[in-house]
């Protein structure tokens, strides 16, 4: 119980990616929210590589690690632009509201 | 030893409660709030696992650049609290299926776990002992070695980015004063400057 191992560090990984796509299915109405729950998948992933680099000796794993946060980083930059604009067209930011593209 | 464990548990178990927090909370200002202090016990998991550097600039950009740009946009839209919450328990019980059943897979997939003898051998890059090279020289001695293409494509992608951003939210506004600078160099004096004789005893009429 007090030796941690890889394992519990991929059981944190894969509560936090639950609890993301928990989030997304949850917040049909906030958009941003979901922006948000993105993050947290992401970062449950982040910690999954970390973890593998530190348990396999690898330095690799940290190297991709700073690309997934690159990757996060931009999205959430793109992805707020996006929000912001359509507020402005539509005064909404509501997920049923959005069906511009008949999808 | 000790110390380390109970760290790990304090860490993991105050991120995840923040993480659930992030989801449940009502108004988008606290969700925020929470992801910021998401981001920092997830820091602290990677302090624990070595790599600090990643951990510092997890903070640096989640905490010092993601949450406050999230901060910014939430308090600039005019969200009303209590209509963003209906339907809430319309989606709980297919979100929270959906969530079970991968958590579920992923914990059978965990639990089973064991690294191949092999694993070792196929090592890219092996982390050099910490007391030799710190783990921040170590990883940029990979980073802009073996892995500068990557490097150079990540600073690519953070541009693209950036100017798509910025496309997006770019707008003219009508009766905004603005500075054309081939009006002003096309300007002649005389369309603008007009001598008048002014006679005297009768003044300007």
């Amino acid at each position: 119980m007090m030796d941690i191992g890889l394992s519990q560090y991929l059981t944190v990984a894969a509560i936090l990616f639950t609890l993301g796509i928990f989030g997304i299915f949850l917040n049909r109405k906030n958009l941003i929210v979901i922006l948000m729950s993105i993050e947290l998948l992401l970062l449950a992933v982040n910690i999954n590589l970390v973890a593998f680099s530190f348990f396999l000796g690898d330095l690799v794993g940290q190297v991709f690690a700073m690309l997934v946060l690159t990757v996060a980083a931009a999205e959430a930059a793109v992805g707020l632009a996006i929000v912001v604009v359509f507020y402005r067209g539509h005064q909404t930011i509501e997920v049923e509201d959005i069906n511009e593209l008949r999808g | 030893m000790i110390v380390a464990s109970l760290a790990f548990y304090l860490f993991s178990f105050i991120a995840v409660i923040s993480a659930l927090n992030v989801i449940l909370q009502k108004n988008p200002v606290h969700s925020v709030l929470w992801l910021i202090l998401c981001f920092f016990n997830a820091a602290g998991l990677f302090v624990l696992l070595g790599a600090e550097f990643i951990a510092m600039i997890l903070i640096v950009v989640y905490v010092g650049a993601v949450a406050v740009l999230f901060l910014f946009v939430v308090m600039m839209l005019d969200i009303n609290v209590t209509i963003i919450r209906e339907g809430f328990l319309k989606y709980l019980p297919a979100g929270a299926l959906i969530g079970l059943i991968l958590l579920f897979e992923l914990v059978t997939v965990i639990g089973s776990w064991v690294f191949s003898p092999a694993a070792g051998g196929l090592r890219v890059a092996k982390t050099p002992d910490i007391l030799i090279t710190h783990n921040t020289e170590a990883l940029g001695n990979i980073l802009y070695t073996d892995y500068a293409y990557l490097f150079q494509a990540a600073g690519l992608i953070l541009l693209v980015a950036m100017v798509g951003s910025i496309v997006l939210t770019h707008r003219r506004r009508p009766g905004g004063r603005k500075q054309v600078i081939s009006e002003q160099v096309g300007r002649r004096a005389s369309d603008t400057l007009e001598v008048v004789k002014v006679p005297p005893g009768v003044g300007l009429q």
